[in-house]
């Protein structure tokens, strides 16, 4: 039941950002916006990966560690698994979620597809944050064609 | 409150009746694999309140990074919170089926028993009544949001829980209750309770256009 209060908050976090946005200048105030949201993303995913990851043992590779975040990650926090994995297995890895969870309340289609990055910022940071704790450095983008589906980009940083 | 659940109920049904009444019997008689169903969806459950107490610290992170006074920080999760709680009260009513009630005095015991235990899995006790029954403590003896967050020092008139005092304005104001409510003890190095005092201002009275037009 938690979740919803999580969700109005994530829902309160995304309408500060569009005030913000508005009252200032143009694009660059609300990139600067955005990339704060994917900031504090970031960080609750460290912790959170921190608490999910006690008691299992270490992963044996990069695939183990997103096949992970796709199952008992994704369902910790989503109450479902991501629907679609896709990798090249050179370090790129899509996740496909037909019914992200921060979207079935916006719109069912093609309205608002504009808006959805907001929603899906934190998320973004979400994913990049476990990975980080977990010795993966990554960039991860979303995009959305129709909510609320949707697809992550984690690309893997050669470090 | 108590709910009928036949042998076979409907999912979520279960979870619920187990939450919110001492009948853990039930669970008992269960066949084996709706019991481990069960388990897994209560594992399932309080794993979300983790995801929402550190988003919480972030945001409280974040305010303090946008903020430089203690009281701005404060007035902004309470606003936060306000918004949060007016729509917070829809999701409630439509979970909990609660009838409406009859006093402040019900109402604080809502809160305190159904709401905090569906919303942060605790239950708050309900003290200090004064004689007019308009003004009570609500005591939290473990607060979650404190769980994995420690206030620095130089945020040392920080409220950290305030967004809780903004959840419960901005919910009961929807039900037409205009109440005050203060953060006096956040659990931290010295107090081991969150103490939030509510006080009942006015009912709101509703449709004064109505009452208008029937003039």
């Amino acid at each position: 039941m938690a979740e919803v209060v999580f969700e109005l908050l994530h829902l309160e976090l995304v309408s500060r950002l569009r005030a913000g946005g508005e009252a200032g200048a143009g694009e660059p105030e609300r990139g600067k916006c955005i990339s704060t949201l994917e900031g504090m993303g970031f960080r609750a995913g460290q912790g959170l990966i921190e608490r999910f990851t006690k008691e299992s043992p270490s992963f044996k590779d990069e695939l183990d560690v997103m096949k992970f975040i796709c199952k008992e990650f994704w369902t910790n926090l989503f109450r479902k698994q991501i629907d679609n994995l896709r990798t090249n297995h050179q370090g790129t890895y899509v996740l496909q979620d037909n019914r992200f969870r921060l979207l079935t309340p916006i719109s069912n289609g093609k309205q608002y597809l504009e808006e959805a990055p907001k929603f899906l910022a934190f998320t973004c940071g979400l994913l990049r944050g476990a990975l980080s704790n977990l010795g993966i450095d990554s960039a991860v983008t979303a995009e959305v064609s129709a909510l609320p589906a949707c697809k992550f980009h984690i690309v893997i940083q050669a470090s | 409150m108590s709910r009928q659940s036949s042998k076979r109920p409907e999912k979520p049904k279960i979870v619920r009746s187990v939450l919110f009444s001492p009948c853990l019997y039930r669970v008992l008689r269960l066949q084996n694999w709706s019991r481990k169903w069960f388990l897994h969806h209560l594992r399932m459950l309080f794993r979300g309140i983790e995801l929402f107490v550190l988003t919480y610290g972030t945001v409280v992170a974040q305010l303090c990074k946008d903020y430089e006074n203690d009281e701005d920080i404060n007035k902004e999760l309470n606003k936060m919170g306000q918004n949060i709680g007016s729509r917070l009260v829809e999701d409630f009513l439509a979970r909990s089926s609660i009838t409406q009630c009859r006093n402040f005095r019900e109402t604080a015991d809502v809160i305190a028993k159904v709401a905090f235990k569906m919303y942060l899995g605790v239950t708050a006790r309900v003290t200090f009544w004064t004689l007019a029954g308009d003004d009570c403590s609500i005591f939290l003896e473990k607060n979650p949001l404190m769980d994995y967050a420690e206030v620095p020092n130089k945020h040392s008139s920080l409220l950290y829980s305030n967004m809780i005092c903004g959840i419960l304005r901005g919910a009961l104001k929807m039900v037409r209750l205009q109440v005050d409510v203060q953060l006096l003890q956040d659990t931290g190095k010295d107090n081991k309770i969150t103490e939030i005092r509510m006080r009942l201002l006015r009912r709101r009275k509703v449709a004064l256009a109505v009452a208008k037009q029937n003039e």
